[in-house]
């Protein structure tokens, strides 16, 4: 079985700072790590490849120095890592960058399944993953939580044959939902719990040979990559305003309503 | 302070603290109270390569010696001590079949013991010898191809829980030490039981157990080196393993400096920070200062032993000897530094004092680390 996970590189700190000015994230001196929904799309094609066979590549694109995040999940257990790395590249929003990345996606070639975190840690668009089947023509479940059965016909040759029935997280239950292969799965953190690395791991990690894949390699329609294929404009980015303390009502049931209804009349009038 | 750590090194220190604190500080204070064996947790040391750390790789180890072991040790150490000493014990019951085993030996018993798949002790100590290995009763007679063990060993860390056991016991007794012999015995092995287990004032979390010899028979292959080496299998076991007691007890005086740091920060009187007080920055600037001594010695000697040093039994004294006497003093500070609080189990550094006084204890108590260095500069004299 033929997996491919991507990743996003993000900074590890909750508290996201953004440069008023320039409405861009501020990078400096904020460690990057794996985008933390991934870990759990990279652990789940990991335990799959160990069921199965196959291969784990994991994908992600972003400058230079995203390549230490390919390497991390080399050592909890892919088997190789892309980097989709060009100044054209730079500027895309989540449009652009699904296209991006179905582009690389097919000059890998075959695969059965494409694993996504169901968000960034960052961004919280939850878009990439899902544009990136529409991009591809292939289904897509987002919010997996789990695996439920997996067959695959005539073994574990890729290629994308078989089907897989998973459990799909909604806000009150879950849906079970059958695919054929290959499809797009975007995972919850409740599908698994994320392997710590291995020395032998971060030891592979550290001597493996990241690939590099630019516009060069991908030729895509240049039109529809980078800044001038995102139809996405950040107008204003701003804290909301911390919410008032509120009103505290009194009295019985009926005057508090009575009260309620009151306020709330004058709020919409 | 840079120890000069190579990149594999830091590699390994970095994995080791990750676990610590993702998957060992969470359940130090749960196994603390239940005693149970920390099997989860070492499942995790064991995925993450880091049992093999001193096995050679021809018997699936990571074959980076004993410094690297020291660098693990030293970080579960420090989120808890018991959990640490697990793995350190396995370790020690692995080093007399590295140091001593045959091939044959160490094609059988070590792949397994460096994956993790097996857990190993070491068992010398008897109610009537702890320090005089020459007292030992337990007793190993030779018939046709075996031998027949028969005897008690207590206070046996792993004791019950390990499938791989090196046991010291007499072949000939009225040769005293010179009449001891080591032998692989494993865990099911008919005559082969284990005793009651301890109640113990810290390293809660590590299992210590009687192990009961009744005509134990076990075949001839399982004696290490040759009959009447087994105590000097004993020392230069000890030898190696003893920076990683001293490891040990570094980790748990780091862990509890770091703990009292945090809490003098925290903890306000006379409307200001407790560490804006000079007499606690002069308690938690000497606690580190011993740490650091302490971190130089406990590496330099790993580093010796690494280099392939021979003699290193006075060294290896001094580290062991001077970072438990440095781990039971600062804990006993940075649990002063908490002041009541620090006294209630409800606050985690109580354990750290309790979990430091076995490292003056253990594998030679402070006195015979004394004797040893004494006599080593007593030799050195004479040349």
């Amino acid at each position: 079985m033929n997996i491919i996970v991507c990743i996003k590189q993000v900074p590890e700190t909750t508290e996201v700072r953004i440069n008023p000015e320039t409405n861009t994230l501020i990078r400096d001196g904020v460690k990057s790590i794996i985008n933390p929904f991934d870990m759990y799309a990279i652990e789940e094609g990991v335990r799959l490849k160990e069921r199965f066979g196959g291969k784990v590549t994991v994908l992600t694109m972003g400058p230079p120095q995203a390549e230490s995040v390919l390497r991390d999940a080399i050592a909890v257990g892919a088997d190789e890592g892309i980097l989709v790395c060009d100044r054209a590249f730079a500027g895309s929003d989540t449009w652009a960058t699904s296209y991006t990345l179905s582009g690389a996606i097919k000059k890998i070639g075959a695969f059965d399944l494409i694993i996504c975190g169901k968000q960034a840690s960052d961004g919280d668009t939850a878009q990439v993953g899902p544009g990136i089947s529409t991009h591809l023509d292939i289904p897509q479940v987002t919010y997996v939580k789990k695996i439920e059965e997996v067959s695959t016909e005539g073994g574990s040759a890729s290629g994308g044959k078989g089907t897989m029935r998973v459990e799909r997280m909604m806000e009150e239950g879950y849906e079970i939902i059958e695919t054929p292969l290959p499809a797009l799965f975007t995972v919850v953190k409740e599908i698994n719990e994320p392997r710590i690395p291995s020395l032998k791991g971060m030891m592979r990690a550290k001597s493996a040979k990241i690939a590099v894949l630019t516009q060069k390699e991908l030729n895509l329609d240049p039109q529809a990559i980078g800044l001038c294929g995102s139809p996405t404009q950040v107008v204003k980015i701003f804290t909301p305003p911390q919410r008032t303390g509120g009103q505290m009502l009194s009295g019985d049931n009926q005057e508090v309503a009575d009260k309620l209804v009151e306020l709330l009349k004058l709020e919409i009038s | 302070m840079d120890y000069l750590l190579t990149e594999e090194q830091k590699m390994i220190r970095d994995l080791a603290r990750k676990i610590a604190e993702e998957k060992v500080r969470p359940v130090a204070a749960k196994y603390d109270v239940s005693e149970e064996f920390p099997w989860d947790v070492l499942k995790v040391i064991a995925d993450a390569d880091l049992f093999g750390l001193f096995i050679p790789e021809e018997y699936g180890g990571m074959g980076v010696g004993v410094l690297n072991l020291c660098i693990a040790t030293e970080e579960f150490a420090r989120a808890c001590g018991g959990i640490a000493v697990c793995y350190a014990a396995s370790a020690l019951g692995t080093f007399p079949i590295v140091l001593f085993g045959n091939d044959e030996q160490k094609k059988k018993y070590l792949p397994d013991l460096a994956s993790g798949k097996k857990v190993a002790a070491f068992g010398i100590t008897e109610p009537g010898a702890g320090s005089d290995a020459s007292a030992i009763k337990t007793t190993a007679k030779k018939v046709g191809d075996h031998y027949v063990l028969n005897g008690l060993k207590h206070f046996i860390t792993n004791g019950g829980d390990a499938e791989t056991y090196v046991v010291i016991v007499m072949t000939d007794k009225t040769k005293g030490a010179r009449g001891a012999s080591a032998f692989i015995v494993e865990k099911g092995t008919p005559g082969f039981t284990f005793g009651k287990k301890e109640d113990k004032f810290g390293i809660r979390a590590s299992s210590t157990r009687e192990l009961i010899f009744t005509d134990c028979k076990i075949p001839k292959e399982n004696l290490l080196a040759k009959e009447g080496m087994g105590f000097i299998v004993t020392m230069r076991t000890f030898d190696m393993s003893r920076p990683g007691v001293a490891a040990q007890a570094l980790g748990i005086a780091q862990g509890a400096l770091d703990l009292a740091v945090r809490y003098a920060k925290e903890r306000r009187q006379f409307g200001k920070s407790i560490s804006s007080f000079q007499g606690i920055q002069w308690m938690l600037a000497d606690m580190a200062t011993e740490i650091e001594a302490a971190r130089a010695l406990v590496y330099s000697t790993a580093r010796m032993v690494d280099a392939g040093i021979k003699d290193i039994a006075k060294e290896s004294a001094m580290a062991k000897m001077y970072a438990s006497d440095v781990a039971m003093k600062v804990s006993v500070d940075a649990l002063q530094i908490f002041g009541g609080y620090g006294y209630m189990k409800d606050y985690p550094i109580e354990k750290y004092v309790r979990d430091a006084k076995i490292t003056q204890i253990y594998e030679g108590t402070n006195q015979i680390q004394r004797n040893i260095i004494g006599l080593a500069l007593l030799r050195e004299a004479l040349k």
